[in-house]
């Protein structure tokens, strides 16, 4: 009891954390039509900047339980990051054939993993002391880490609050009419310029967050960002691209799959998901929940 | 005749550098016979890419799937056929090429756009997931070995480096004119027009009575299969088949050679895969941040030049024409 137990809290941390991604990288595509391909370094980056404040931290001292704190601002400083994108690199392209847009992001995707390895070099970053502060529970006959149901707890509370903000706010409906429609958006008055910047910070901090959460209880290496992408396209092409139900439903799915592979079919594991997506893609090209 | 003025075009350029390129090994050192040998795999591979982005306007982000494929083509073909000769390299990788692009056609051509892109890439890595987890077959990380073959029953001698820069280069010299003619004839034949017809308006295209999805599976293979022949070609002279060449990142490479050259012209991905090559040696010698001198380069040259080296060059040509008239 206790080891399924365990089996669907990790299928459920993977979830919340490819949520984290995968729905960042849903909302910039739902909002202005960019398939961000340096979307996994920024999360990459919300890792390597908490480790860093976390490390920076203790060596001054600080008490374990306040190194809480410090978790956002890896997620913070993806959203500066992101906000500095958009207005400087990615403004000048949305007028022009989405190839540019795509390839604006590979050569991002290049820039930043390098810019990561130039600040903190090519060694990995650890941040345990945070995980190892919160002890473990028991689960039945098993022991399972407080600080991964923390985690999960980070991403229900991310899926609540974006659903609030963007289907009960203001800023939500402008959000959803320029997904909709941008030049009737942009008609009626919704500055659209403003509308993109906010959805693409929005998202890179999304990214920035799943990093920062996610980094005590790994670690943050080179290379994190590029796989977290490939995973986070698996997850909106089986939802939908553009759609964040749609991204909660994927991650749910490749969350699943991923602790059900790990355990009986390691090698074929990525495999799988692959195929899987494009299962979907052949039945439902849109994904579960996209529009057409 | 449009098709004969293009043609006068290409042989104005092909000529001299086919010139160059032919006494090239006597002139440059060995490093320089190597670069030159690796940037024409790579111009055959970005020629055959850009089938389908410059020709075809199908954005693939998965070409690593068929450069990469066809290398460990080649590398099981020395391990559990004891093969040896090149020419029956480039038959197997060919055959194994056309299948798995066909395979990987039926599905990514019913999409187009942004769709197209992520497929291509899905599929491309599933290739290299398997490569990577399947490392009794493949050898993981570290790859397969791929000797030095013979080329038409001629085999390498003492001096490897030798016969690597001049046998070798020569062999690849010849299928990458070979590849040239070929491709040229393709982009100018009525299939290749009716591709271009797709590109520019797919909705009139049908309308004229092009099959269009038909088209566009027939464009995936025939460009698949050519990226293949320069996998091929790739994995004797790395002396390994590895997964770098099957990560989607190399995709992105290909991508990034083919706009750095200029996808709209037919010699584009030509000059953009050899500029890219020595670009990229002389990046990865010079700084450990080569990825971030790269980026820069792929950013700046968005923005500022976003039809290329040869995009720039047309301009330069039509603007001194100008001056030339008045």
């Amino acid at each position: 009891m206790g080891v399924f137990a365990i089996h669907i809290l990790n299928a459920l941390l993977y979830s919340s954390v490819l949520f984290l991604i995968a729905g960042g990288l849903s909302l910039i595509y739902g909002v202005m039509r960019i398939l961000n391909l340096a979307h996994g370094n920024l999360y990459a980056l919300g890792a390597f900047v908490t480790a860093w404040a976390i490390g920076l931290a203790l060596n001054a001292g600080v008490p374990a339980g306040a190194l809480f704190l410090l978790l956002p601002a890896g997620a913070i400083a993806a959203a500066a990051t992101g906000a500095l994108i958009e207005r400087t690199l990615l403004r000048p392209f949305y007028r022009r054939p989405e190839e540019y847009q795509l390839l604006m992001t590979f050569g991002l995707l290049m820039i930043l993993e390098d810019v990561i390895r130039f600040i903190w070099g090519p060694t990995p970053l650890t941040a345990t002391s945070v995980y190892a502060s919160l002890g473990s529970l028991e689960i039945g006959d098993a022991r399972y880490p407080t600080y991964n149901v923390a985690i999960i707890g980070v991403g229900v509370l991310a899926a609540i609050f974006l659903w609030a903000f963007i289907y009960r706010t203001r800023f939500g409906v402008l959000l959803r009419a320029t997904s909709q429609d941008k030049r009737m958006a942009s008609a009626l008055g919704v500055n659209v310029n403003r509308v993109y910047i906010q959805a693409f910070t929005l998202g890179c901090f999304m990214a920035g967050l799943g990093g920062a959460i996610v980094v005590p209880s790994q670690s943050a290496v080179l290379g994190m960002g590029v796989d977290a992408l490939v995973l986070a396209f698996i997850v909106v092409v089986i939802g939908g691209l553009g759609s964040l139900e749609g991204a909660l439903a994927g991650a749910l799915v490749v969350g699943v799959v991923r602790e059900v592979g790990i355990t009986f079919f390691p090698e074929v594991e990525l495999a799988v998901l692959y195929f899987i997506a494009a299962v979907v893609l052949l039945v439902r090209p849109a994904g579960l929940f996209g529009r057409a | 005749m449009a098709s004969n003025q293009s043609l006068k075009r290409l042989l104005t350029w092909l000529v001299p550098v086919v010139v160059l390129l032919a006494v090239a090994p006597f002139v440059v050192d060995e490093f320089q016979a190597l670069t030159l040998t690796y940037g024409m795999i790579f111009a055959i591979a970005a020629l055959g890419f850009n089938l389908l982005l410059g020709y075809t306007g199908l954005l693939s982000f998965g070409h690593s799937a068929f450069f990469g494929g066809a290398a460990y083509a080649v590398a099981f073909m020395v391990k559990y056929l004891k093969i040896a000769s090149m020419e029956l390299f480039l038959t197997g990788s060919i055959l194994a090429n056309a299948f798995l692009s066909l395979l990987f056609g039926l599905v990514c051509v019913r999409y187009t756009r942004i769709f197209f892109g992520i497929l291509t890439l899905a599929l491309s890595q599933v290739l290299w997931s398997l490569a990577f987890k399947f490392f009794w077959v493949t050898g993981g990380t570290d790859g397969l070995r791929a000797p030095t073959p013979t080329l038409l029953g001629f085999s390498a001698g003492d001096d490897k480096m030798a016969f690597l820069t001049h046998q070798y280069y020569y062999y690849v010299l010849g299928v990458f004119l070979l590849v040239v003619v070929v491709m040229w004839v393709i982009v100018h034949s009525p299939f290749g027009k009716a591709l271009q017809a797709i590109r520019d308006n797919e909705t009139r295209a049908e309308f004229i009575g092009i099959r269009i999805r038909r088209y566009r599976l027939i464009a995936f293979v025939i460009s698949g299969v050519f990226t293949g022949v320069a996998g091929a070609l790739w994995a004797p002279l790395n002396g390994l088949a590895s997964p770098d060449v099957l990560v989607w990142t190399f995709s992105g490479e290909i991508v990034f050679m083919t706009v750095l050259g200029g996808f709209r012209t037919f010699v584009g991905p030509i000059v953009g895969a050899i500029a890219f090559t020595y670009l990229k040696t002389y990046a990865v010698g010079f700084t450990t941040y080569w990825q971030f001198l790269l980026g820069t380069v792929l950013v700046v040259l968005i923005l500022v030049l976003p039809t290329g080296i040869m995009g720039a060059v047309e301009q330069l040509r039509a603007r001194v024409a100008k001056r030339a008239v008045t």
